[in-house]
C-alpha cells in the first residue's frame, strides 16, 4: 500500500464512523431498533470473517464457533463485573481465553478430517455450554445479568475493522498461504513440508480469538448472557453467513454478515419462517454455487470495480 | 486496498439501508407482543399469544376501545434474549406501540426491561417468574414500567413446602428440576430452603436438561435415597414423562409441583392412573366454576380447537388487564396506562382475582390441586403469605 | 450392586433407542460416506406420519408403521436426489453443509407445519411393567419391544448387506462407485435403495420413540439423532454391529453418569467420550483401520 492509499483508506473509514456516530448520537436519525441492528451487523461480520478463516480458508468445517463466543462473553463479563477490569482489557482477555481454548480443543480434534472434525467441534461447543450451565458462579442456566452496557457503535466499529484488517493480513501472509494450501490439498501440503497440525490449530485458535471478541462485544451490549444464547444455532448462523458470502472470501464474509443482519431486521415479521429461508438458501448455494456467492475469489476487487459504479450510482442518491 | 474501501462503502450503504424507517400514524390502538414463537421454548410463547389474540379479538368484536380497534403487532423473539431486545426496540421505535406484552421467559424479559424503561412504555409479562424482573435487585426499587400477571417463584414454593410437610407428612423429599430453566431452578431453591427450615431433609436433588426424555436413572437414585415425596417444579410435558416413568419403576410416593403442570396434556401424556397421588400449586380459579373461567375455556376451545394451558390463560389475562385499563382511563398515554396498571385492584381474571402489590406482582390465592383419576380436584386453598 | 444392575438395565433401554437410530446413520455412511444430518428429521417425519395414521386415520400400529416407513423413505430418497446427488462429485464439505441445511430446513419447516406443541402420542400398545426379583428390577413391555426390534433390525441389515444381491451391489458402490458402475451396477438406484432402508429405519425409530416417550415434537429428532451419531462413531461408523454396540454403550454411560454423578453432566460426558474415541481410535471400536486414498 502506498502512503496515499493508506490515507484514503483511513479517511474513508473515519468518515463512515463519523457519519454513523453523528446520525446516532447527535442528529438522532437512527432509532433504537436500527442501533441494535448496527451492533449486530458488527458482531456478525466479526463472526463470519473469523469463521471463514477456519472453514473457508483452511477448509476445516468447525461447528463450535458459538462456544468460543461464549468463552469470550463470559470471561469479559466476569472481568468487568467482578474484578473491575476496564472494558477493552476485559474483551481482549476474553479473546485470549478463547484463543487458548481454541488451542486446547484444536490440537486433538484437528487431526480428524472433515465429518469427524465437524462432529467433534460441535461436541465441544456443546460441552462448553453444558459446563457453563453447571457453574453457579456464572449463574447457571439463568446466566449473568446486569453486565455494564459499554459496547456502542464506536467500539463495535473499531473491533470490526481491526478484525477484518488482521485476518486480511494473516491471509496474505506466508502463514495464510500455508492454510490455503492445506485447504486445497492436505496430503500434498504435508508432503511439501507444511506442518499441517500447526497451521490448522493456528487458524482455528485465531478464529476462536475473534469469536471471543464478538462474544465480549455481545455481552456488553445485550448486558445479559445465558448458555442457551450460545447454542448450536448460533454456530449454524455463523456457518450460513460464511457459506452465503463465499468460502474463502473476506469481502464475501463481510457482505454476508451485513446482509444476514439486514435480512433478519427486514424480515422480522416473518418470525420462524426466516430460518426456513436461510436453510433453503444454504442448500441452494451449495447446489448451484458450492464455493459461496462470492466464490473463493479472495482478490475480487476487479469484479467489484465492474459492479460498483452502477450500483453505487443508483443507491447513493 | 480497494477492497477495504469497498467494504467501508458497503458498510455505509448497509447502515443507510437499515436506517430507513417508515413513520406512520394509525387510528388503531397498537399493542406490542414480543413472544417466543420459535426456538426451544416456542410452546410457551405460542400458547400465550393464542390467549392474547383471543382477548384482543373479544374486545374488537365488542366494538373496540372508545371506537378504536386494538391492533396487536406480534413479533417472534426466537427464544433468544438478544432478539427479544431487538424486537422490543422495533416495537417501540418503529411500530410505536403504547404498551408491550411479553416475553415469556425471565431471561428475555430482563433483557427487554431497560428498553421499555427508557421509552417509558408499560410492559406486562404473563410468565416471567424471576423476582428481579419487576424489582431491581441492586437498589431494591420496583421497576416503574414492568408488571407481571403470574406468580413469582417464592409464594408457590413456600405453599408447596408447607403442604408437603404438614398435609402429606413428608419429611424426606427429593427434588427434580429443569436445570436449563430459571423458573424451575427458582422454585427448587426456595422449596429446598423452606423444607430445611421446617426440619425436613432433602435426600436427593437433581437437575435435568431441556432435551432429556429418559429419567429412569435419576428416579432409581431417588428410590434408593428413600424419598417420601418428589418435588418436580417443571412444565407438564417433562412432568408427565417423569411421573409415568417413576410409576413404572414402582415409585408410589406423592409427586408435587407448581403451575407449570397445568395442562390437559399432562393427563393425555402420562395417563390418569399414573397421576393419582400427585399435587400441584396453582392459581385458585382454574379448577373453579367461576363464569370467567368457563367462558374463557369455551371461547378458547372454539377458537383453537384445544384446551388452554396456564400460558394461554395468563396470556389472555395479561391482554384483558391491559385493555381494561386502557378502556377505563380512556387514554393512550403510556404513562397514564402505567399508573393505572400499578393501581389495579380486584381485577376479575381467569387466573384469579388480581391485585398488584407494591412490587408489581399479583396477589392471588394459591390453590393445591390434586389429580384424581385424571381430573383436577381442589384439595385446599391457601391465602398468599408473602 | 442392585442399583448398578438397575442402572445398567436403564442404560440398555435408552441404548436400544440410540442403536436403532444409529443403524440408519451407519447404513448411509457405510455406503456413501455421508453424515446424513437430516436423519434425525426423517425420524421426526416418521413419528408424525405414525401419529396421523393412528390418531387421525385410525389405522392399527402395524399399518401405521408401514405407512410411516413408506413416507419417510420417499422423503429420504427425495432429499438424496434433490440435495445430495448433484453434489456427489463436489467436496465433502459441500455435502456436509447441505446435509446441515437440510436438517435445519426440516426442523424449522416442521415447526411451521406441525406447530410447536408437544403432541401426546396415542398409547396403542399397553405399557406393562414387569417386576423381576420381587420388584428389584423393572422392565416394561415397551423396553422389551424396542430392544427386540433393534436386534432384529441389525440382523436384517447384516443379512441384506452381506447375503443379498442388492447388498453386494451396495458394498461394491461403497468400495468404488466408478468401478461398480462399470460392472453394470446402477449406482443411483443402489444409493436410493440405501436411503430407503436408512429412512425406513428412521421411521421405525421415530414411531417407537413416540410410543416410548409418549410425545412427539418437530425437534424430537435432533438430540437423539446427534447422540445416535456419536453412538455410531463410537462403535465404528459404517459397521452395522458397531452401531448396536455403540448405542448400548452410550446408553449405559448416560445412565451411569446420571445415576452416580449428575444428569447435568451427562451430555458433556457423552461428547468427551466421542472426542476421546476419535483421537484414540478414529475408526471406532469395531472399525477397521483404512489408509486414506489419495
Amino acid at each position: 500500500m502506498t502512503k496515499k492509499q493508506i490515507l484514503v483508506l483511513s479517511s474513508t473509514l473515519f468518515f463512515v464512523w463519523f457519519v454513523v456516530y453523528m446520525a446516532t448520537d447527535v442528529w438522532g436519525l437512527i432509532n433504537s431498533f436500527q442501533q441494535v441492528n448496527i451492533i449486530w451487523a458488527g458482531i456478525n461480520v466479526i463472526l463470519a470473517v473469523s469463521l471463514n478463516l477456519v472453514v473457508g480458508f483452511t477448509g476445516q468445517l468447525a461447528l463450535g464457533h458459538a462456544g468460543f463466543m461464549a468463552v469470550g462473553a463470559y470471561t469479559s463479563a466476569v472481568l468487568t463485573m467482578h474484578f473491575g477490569i476496564p472494558y477493552v482489557l476485559a474483551i481482549l482477555a476474553g479473546a485470549v481465553m478463547a484463543f487458548f481454548m481454541g488451542i486446547v480443543i484444536g490440537l486433538p480434534t484437528l487431526r480428524l478430517r472433515g465429518d469427524y472434525l465437524a462432529i467433534a467441534t460441535l461436541g465441544f461447543g456443546e460441552i462448553i455450554r453444558g459446563v457453563l450451565v453447571n457453574i453457579d458462579y456464572v449463574g447457571g442456566a439463568a446466566g449473568i445479568n446486569g453486565i455494564a452496557k459499554i459496547t456502542n457503535w464506536t467500539w463495535t466499529y473499531i473491533f470490526t475493522i481491526i478484525t477484518v484488517v488482521l485476518i486480511n493480513n494473516f491471509i496474505h501472509s506466508l502463514h495464510g498461504k500455508a492454510c490455503i494450501t492445506i485447504r486445497d490439498d492436505e496430503v500434498a501440503s504435508e508432503l511439501m513440508g507444511i506442518n499441517t497440525t500447526y497451521y490448522k490449530t493456528l487458524a482455528f485458535s485465531m478464529g476462536a480469538f475473534f469469536a471471543g471478541i464478538a462474544g465480549g462485544l455481545y455481552a456488553h451490549y445485550f448486558f445479559m448472557i445465558q448458555p442457551a444464547t450460545f447454542a448450536l444455532q448460533k454456530s449454524f448462523d455463523a456457518l450460513v453467513m460464511v457459506v452465503l458470502g463465499g468460502l474463502g472470501s473476506i469481502t464475501g464474509a463481510v457482505l454476508a454478515g451485513l446482509g444476514v443482519t439486514f435480512m433478519n431486521a427486514a424480515l422480522i415479521e416473518l418470525g420462524a419462517f426466516r430460518m426456513v429461508i436461510y436453510s433453503v438458501l444454504l442448500i441452494l448455494v451449495m447446489m448451484f454455487r458450492p464455493q459461496g456467492l462470492m466464490g473463493n475469489k479472495e482478490f475480487s476487487a476487479r469484479v467489484f470495480d465492474r459492479i460498483l459504479p452502477k450500483r453505487g450510482g443508483k443507491d447513493d442518491v | 486496498m480497494k477492497r477495504i474501501m469497498l467494504i467501508a462503502f458497503i458498510a455505509l450503504l448497509a447502515v443507510s439501508l437499515i436506517g430507513c424507517s417508515s413513520e406512520e400514524t394509525s387510528d388503531t390502538i397498537k399493542i406490542g407482543v414480543n413472544y417466543e414463537l420459535s426456538g426451544p421454548v416456542a410452546t410457551y410463547g405460542n400458547n400465550t399469544v393464542d390467549g392474547i389474540k383471543l382477548a384482543i379479538q373479544e374486545v374488537n368484536d365488542a366494538g373496540g376501545i372508545n371506537g378504536k380497534m386494538v391492533e396487536a403487532v406480534i413479533l417472534d423473539n426466537k427464544s433468544d434474549p438478544a432478539e427479544a431486545l431487538s424486537v422490543a426496540t422495533k416495537l417501540i421505535a418503529e411500530e410505536q406501540v403504547i404498551a408491550h406484552l411479553g416475553p415469556a421467559t425471565s431471561g428475555a424479559a430482563l433483557n427487554v426491561v431497560p428498553a421499555v424503561t427508557d421509552a417509558k412504555i408499560p410492559m406486562i409479562s404473563g410468565s416471567a417468574t424471576n423476582p428481579d424482573v419487576t424489582v431491581d435487585p441492586a437498589t431494591g426499587e420496583t421497576r416503574e414500567y414492568v408488571f407481571r400477571t403470574c406468580f413469582t417463584d417464592p409464594p408457590q414454593a413456600i405453599v408447596g413446602a408447607a403442604f408437603a410437610m404438614d398435609n402429606l407428612g413428608a419429611k424426606k423429599v427429593a427434588i427434580y428440576y429443569d436445570n436449563t430453566n430459571d423458573y424451575s431452578k427458582g422454585l427448587y431453591q426456595v422449596f429446598k430452603a423452606e423444607i430445611e427450615a421446617a426440619g425436613g431433609v432433602v435426600v436427593a436433588e437433581e437437575g435435568f436438561s431441556a432435551d432429556d426424555q429418559e429419567f429412569r436413572p435419576t428416579l432409581t437414585k431417588f428410590k434408593d435415597a428413600g424419598a417420601e415425596l418428589v418435588y418436580v417444579p417443571a412444565y407438564y410435558e417433562k412432568v408427565a414423562k417423569i411421573i409415568s416413568q417413576a410409576r413404572e419403576l414402582g415409585i408410589d410416593v406423592p409427586f408435587l409441583g407448581a403451575d407449570g403442570w397445568d395442562s390437559p396434556d399432562l393427563v393425555a401424556i402420562a395417563g390418569a392412573a399414573a397421576l393419582n397421588n400427585t399435587y400441584f400449586t396453582n392459581h385458585y380459579s382454574s379448577s373453579d366454576d367461576a363464569p370467567e373461567v368457563a367462558d374463557f375455556v369455551k371461547a378458547f376451545q372454539a377458537a383453537y380447537d384445544k384446551t388452554p394451558d396456564s400460558f394461554a390463560a395468563l396470556g389472555y389475562d395479561t391482554a384483558k388487564l391491559l385493555l381494561a385499563v386502557i378502556a377505563e382511563t380512556g387514554s393512550e398515554d403510556p404513562q397514564v396506562i402505567t399508573d393505572a396498571l400499578a393501581a389495579t385492584k380486584d381485577f376479575p381474571a381467569v387466573t384469579g382475582t388480581l391485585t398488584f402489590d407494591e412490587f408489581h406482582n399479583p396477589i392471588k390465592e394459591i390453590a393445591i390441586i390434586e389429580m384424581v383419576d385424571g381430573a383436577q380436584v381442589l384439595n385446599t386453598k391457601i391465602a398468599p403469605s408473602n | 450392586m442392585e442399583t448398578l444392575i438397575a442402572q445398567i438395565l436403564n442404560g440398555l433401554s435408552l441404548g436400544s433407542i440410540y442403536a436403532l437410530i444409529a443403524l440408519g446413520y451407519t447404513m448411509v455412511y457405510g455406503i456413501i460416506q455421508l453424515i446424513n444430518f437430516a436423519h434425525g428429521e426423517i425420524l421426526m417425519i416418521g413419528a408424525y406420519v405414525g401419529y396421523f395414521s393412528v390418531a387421525v386415520l385410525g389405522l392399527n400400529i402395524y399399518m401405521a408403521l408401514l405407512l410411516s416407513m413408506f413416507v419417510s423413505s420417499l422423503v429420504g430418497v427425495l432429499i438424496e436426489r434433490i440435495a445430495y446427488k448433484p453434489l456427489r462429485k463436489s467436496g465433502r464439505l459441500s455435502v456436509l453443509i447441505t446435509a446441515i441445511g437440510m436438517s435445519l430446513l426440516l426442523q424449522n419447516g416442521g415447526l411451521i407445519v406441525f406447530g410447536t406443541d408437544f403432541v401426546p402420542f396415542p398409547q396403542v400398545i399397553e405399557r406393562i411393567p414387569y417386576r423381576l426379583f420381587g420388584g428389584r428390577f423393572v422392565v416394561t413391555s415397551h423396553q422389551i419391544l424396542i430392544f427386540a426390534v433393534s436386534i432384529l433390525m441389525m440382523l436384517l441389515l447384516q443379512y441384506i448387506v452381506g447375503y443379498t444381491k442388492i447388498g453386494m451391489a451396495m458394498r461394491a458402490v461403497s468400495y468404488d462407485k466408478e468401478a461398480a458402475s462399470l460392472m453394470g451396477i446402477n449406482v443411483d438406484n443402489v444409493i436410493s435403495f440405501t436411503f430407503v432402508i436408512g429412512s425406513s429405519l428412521g421411521a421405525v425409530a421415530g414411531v417407537l420413540l413416540g410410543l416410548y416417550y409418549q410425545t412427539i415434537h418437530p425437534l424430537m429428532g435432533f438430540m437423539p439423532g446427534l447422540k445416535a451419531f456419536v453412538a455410531a462413531v463410537l462403535g465404528g461408523i459404517g459397521v452395522i454391529p458397531g452401531a448396536m454396540l455403540g448405542g448400548f454403550l452410550l446408553g449405559i454411560i448416560e445412565a451411569l453418569v446420571s445415576g452416580y454423578w449428575s444428569t447435568t453432566y451427562k451430555d458433556p460426558v457423552v461428547f468427551v467420550v466421542l472426542i476421546v474415541i476419535l483421537i484414540v481410535k478414529p475408526t471406532g471400536l469395531l472399525g477397521k483401520n483404512t489408509s486414506e486414498k489419495v
